[in-house]
């Protein structure tokens, strides 16, 4: 059988694939907005360990103190260390991020893929909710939601998720639609593979892919929302720091002492672009077509 | 094309319907009684209860649905308990300055947009265009307060051009007090028409069609001007009104870093104040908005574009 | 000749139907075939003649809108659509294995070659699996995959077109099935490709004593690996014979246009025009009395008006749907020679 071996090469050589290669296969977009998003989660991971000051540490003597050695990016109206106090916030905020992304990701895509799947009546009922709930605009949802429940982290924590489902929804269903035609779709049933099997085990893995790229645009969606309840007063309470109470608290000096609502906007914003180049690598560009 | 029109509205009016329903569970999701927690030590038990058969809270669920429907669809949005005057009323006198405010962002988003997306699309793939790609990525990771924050420090505090807090009406106050939160606003979006319009002009120009007129000689300025402009406007009207979310998000923020007094400063007020009936009116506000602002584009786009138009998609 | 086993397969008067919104589409007939154990049965047939879904209501894998309304297909004696969904399942799973046309995406793409392989051994067998995994690599090796053990960690994109055909021939004879349906498996790949997939699925028939329908519009690829073939025209199966009863004597007139058509050797160099059924084939939706090649057929007599499509038999083995059989006698090989059509 050597000649079919010289006429049948496979298109690439079938080398183990290690993960690890898969990421330095990337495109530099891609590996620029990885390096900054793993600094960034790394930051807030060992805020504890690495934050040369305690989050709440008073220190009346040096108030609104510019940025310096001792303080990376200056004291604020307490004294106490934005650095330090960033780093924690983006511990806090970063945890939330990553709640309020990635489950509602999972429940989205399993609902879209068997509605998508079995289409009729499900399909219908489920199109009908998903256009309802995105109908609404996140923020004054959650607001809604923190006007029942109080403020605090848990108000975000219950209203973004009960809409952040329905985009993963709507985008693996219609996903599916196509998918679902596809032969090796058929084939799975030609095996004699049981429904789940073949929704679980083969349709979702093909439906994660775009889903797990939109949620690069999610979580800086997400952070922006969070950080803005938490300007508005409306997030986690003192003496918890998010991102946005920091700016907020810094407002009233901006003429004198700039760097407390200036800095931590550009850790923000610093996340954004990471996510945003990572999700733009993975996509060829393709990812903002549409905006939510 | 009617029957296109036909069942847009219908689901429309679904919509708007559940979204009737999810603002009506608001007041009656709050653990506790909202009456009491509202008027908490203020008020002895009997005035709670007078409260609460005032605003037919001891009636049963679908009596009290039906009257919130009712009630609603004549514009009848009860009273504030903290402001103690008609809901409709004090949305009225606050409107003007929100939407104001969305208006003027739109226009600066299409202003600064437009003619960066025609420059990217006709120079692709140069440090030109790299660069206003590079842009929006920038704008759109930017929180929206914050931006406006930077804007009020350097353009209100430092340059003294803009005044960084209250709002004043008619055209010059309008462009005085506004002009700072709407720049906040239409950068934002801005990121998302440069690229949205860009990437489908560059479609059209690379089709073979435009090649073909191309090819006669006639003018690159022509051709974008013809067939590019056309297009911006389909794509510009999709787009503002898809993310008609996101500006009353950021209206909501604005209004706080901006002193302004429009709807989105209320709807904080009223979340601090725990009242509800105004959280109510507000969220179904904002939720209507949205959905009439995709229902009118739709309609738009069904005039503008042929292909809906002969199809009835 | 040794005395004829039962059949593994035997379809009878099969008719599907499609609903669709603007009527109702006639896909199906009234098909009758039966296929005995081992052997390698030909399908053959133009384009909408119905010959894939025969192989999809055998497996009972109707597309949407479509339904068998009439017929019998029997599988070693059960009666496949009297089956419960488990029986079902059970029956695609270990009973029959079917092949399906486009290499290119009938292999889940983000999965890699040895566990899709591996995942039908492990579910529908109750393999542990590291057992699954050794298994999968020799069932690779079988359908001559050279160094399974390394390319069975590859993903689908990786293989070539002929590559995947035979993972996906792997995959449908995992479970030694009686029946391997394969539609067209290699209408997508070149030619010297086509003739490895073919000899493969011959080998595995042999060593196996499975049977198999091999679909396909090229009368050529039929020609050399089937015993037995079935041919197909709107609808309808008109004649099924071996295939030197068939080159040589074919008896219903569209079966000899068929085979006229093909280009052939012995008439390269000579401008002879390749000839051509006039006519083109009837639409689903016609509901047609008598012999539906009728209206193309040059021999078409008044009584073909009202005869019915039943298989009679020609000889032993042959039989034809054409009631006028204009060629009886004629030995086709002895004109093709003389390079004339008949």
């Amino acid at each position: 059988m050597s000649t079919i071996d010289v006429l049948e090469q496979p298109a690439g050589v079938a080398e183990r694939r290690s993960r690890l290669a898969g990421v330095l296969g990337l495109s530099r977009e891609a590996k620029i907005g990885v390096v900054i998003l793993a600094v960034l989660f790394l930051a807030g991971l060992l805020a504890p360990w690495i934050a040369p000051y305690g989050q709440n540490q008073l220190n009346f003597t040096d108030i609104y103190a510019p940025p310096s050695w001792a303080h990376l990016m200056g004291t604020d109206g307490a004294g106490r260390d934005v650095f330090s106090r960033t780093l924690f916030a983006l511990r806090l905020d970063l945890a939330i991020v990553l709640l309020v992304t990635y489950p509602p990701l999972v429940l989205g895509v399993f609902v879209g893929a068997v509605a998508g799947y079995f289409g009729g009546i499900y399909d219908a009922t489920l199109a009908r909710i998903v256009d309802v709930t995105i109908a609404m605009p996140f923020m004054v949802l959650v607001i809604a939601v923190i006007a029942i429940v109080g403020p605090g982290v848990k108000g975000i924590l219950i209203g973004v998720p009960l809409v952040a489902w329905a985009l993963y929804a709507r985008l693996a269903r219609s996903e599916m639609l196509v998918l679902r035609e596809q032969p090796f779709m058929l084939a799975t049933v030609a095996l004699g593979y049981s429904t789940p099997r073949t929704i679980l085990r083969h349709a979702v893995p093909n439906l994660m892919r775009s889903s797990l790229i939109y949620s690069t645009l999610d979580m800086v969606a997400n952070l922006l929302l969070l950080s803005g309840l938490a300007y508005l007063g409306l997030g986690a309470q003192p003496p918890n720091a998010e991102l946005g109470s920091i700016i907020a608290d810094g407002q009233s000096a901006m003429l004198t002492a700039w760097w407390v609502s200036t800095l931590p906007g550009l850790v923000v914003v610093l996340f954004g672009v990471g996510a945003l180049l990572l999700g733009d690598g993975l996509s060829d560009g393709k990812l903002r077509g549409a905006l939510q | 094309m009617l029957s296109y029109l036909i069942r847009r509205l219908a689901l429309a009016v679904v919509v708007l319907f559940g979204l009737l329903v999810a603002t009506f569970f608001i007041i009656h999701l709050v653990p506790g009684d909202p009456v009491r927690i509202v008027l908490a030590g203020r008020a002895s038990p009997a005035t709670i209860a007078r409260v609460r058969h005032q605003l037919g809270l001891d009636r049963p669920l679908w009596t009290q649905f039906w009257l919130y429907l009712s009630h609603t669809l004549r514009g009848n949005f009860g009273t504030s308990f903290t402001l103690d005057s008609p809901v409709a009323q004090i949305i009225g006198q606050r409107l003007g300055v929100s939407a104001a405010l969305i208006a003027y962002g739109m226009l600066l988003s299409i202003l600064i947009g437009v003619p960066l997306a025609i420059i990217a699309a006709l120079r692709p793939n140069t440090w030109l265009d790299n660069s206003i790609r590079l842009g929006t990525t920038l704008t759109f990771a930017l929180p929206g307060f914050w931006l406006g924050l930077m804007l009020a420090l350097i353009f209100g505090l430092k340059l003294g051009w803009f005044p960084v807090a209250g709002y004043s009406g008619g055209i010059v106050g309008i462009l005085q007090t506004l002009t700072l939160p709407a720049l906040a606003l239409g950068l934002g979006l801005a990121g998302v028409v440069v690229r949205t319009l860009r990437s489908s002009m560059l479609e059209v120009l690379q089709s073979e069609h435009i090649e073909a007129t191309r090819s006669r000689g006639m003018s690159e300025l022509r051709i974008v001007g013809r067939h590019a402009l056309r297009l911006s406007v389909m794509a510009t009207a999709t787009i503002l009104s898809i993310n008609i979310g996101f500006l009353i998000g950021g209206t909501v923020v604005l209004e706080q870093v901006f002193q302004l007094p429009g709807l989105g400063s209320l709807l904080v007020e009223a979340v601090e104040k725990r009242d509800y009936q105004l959280v109510q009116a507000l969220t179904l506000l904002a939720g209507a908005a949205v959905v009439l602002a995709s229902l009118a584009t739709d309609v738009v786009q069904a005039f503008l574009d042929p292909r809906v138009r002969l199809s009835g998609r | 000749m040794s005395a004829s086993p039962e059949p593994v397969l035997t379809i009878e008067g099969l008719r599907v139907e499609f609903d669709m919104p603007f009527g109702r589409l006639v896909a199906l007939r009234g098909a009758s075939l039966s296929i005995r154990p081992g052997e390698i049965v030909g399908l053959v047939g133009e384009t909408g003649s119905g010959k894939t879904l025969v192989c999809r209501s055998v497996m009972r894998l109707m597309p949407p809108r479509g339904r068998i309304v009439d017929g019998r297909i029997t599988f070693d004696g059960r009666d496949v659509l009297a089956m419960s969904t488990r029986e079902l399942r059970d029956f695609r799973a270990h009973d029959v294995g079917m092949v399906f046309q486009d290499p290119f995406s009938t292999l889940n793409p983000v999965l890699r070659i040895g566990n899709q392989v591996a995942e039908t051994l492990r579910v529908n067998f109750g393999l542990k699996k590291a057992d699954a995994q050794a298994q999968a690599v020799e069932l690779l090796r079988d359908v001559g995959i050279s160094d399974p053990e390394r390319r069975a960690l590859s993903y689908p994109h990786e293989f070539s077109g002929g590559m995947r055909q035979r993972v996906m021939i792997a995959l449908a004879t995992a479970s030694q099935p009686r029946l391997l349906l394969a539609d067209e498996p290699t209408t997508a790949l070149d030619v010297t490709t086509q003739a490895q997939i073919l000899d493969l699925l011959v080998k595995l028939s042999a060593a196996r004593g499975m049977a198999v329908v091999l679909v396909s519009h090229d009368f050529g690829v039929i020609a050399q690996v089937c015993d037995r073939v079935a041919v197909m025209y709107g609808g309808h199966i008109v004649e099924t014979g071996t295939i030197e009863q068939i080159h040589d004597g074919a008896q219903h007139p569209y079966t000899r246009g068929l085979l006229d058509s093909i280009p052939r050797l012995e008439s390269a160099g000579r401008s002879t025009r390749l000839p051509v059924i006039p006519g083109v084939p009837p639409e689903p939706t016609q509901s047609l009395a008598g012999c539906v090649f009728r209206p193309r057929c040059r021999y078409a007599q008044p009584d073909c008006e009202t005869v019915s499509m039943v298989l009679e038999p020609v000889s032993a083995g042959h039989e034809t749907a054409c009631p006028v059989r204009p060629f009886a006698g004629a030995d086709r090989s002895f004109a093709a020679r003389a390079g004339a059509p008949t």
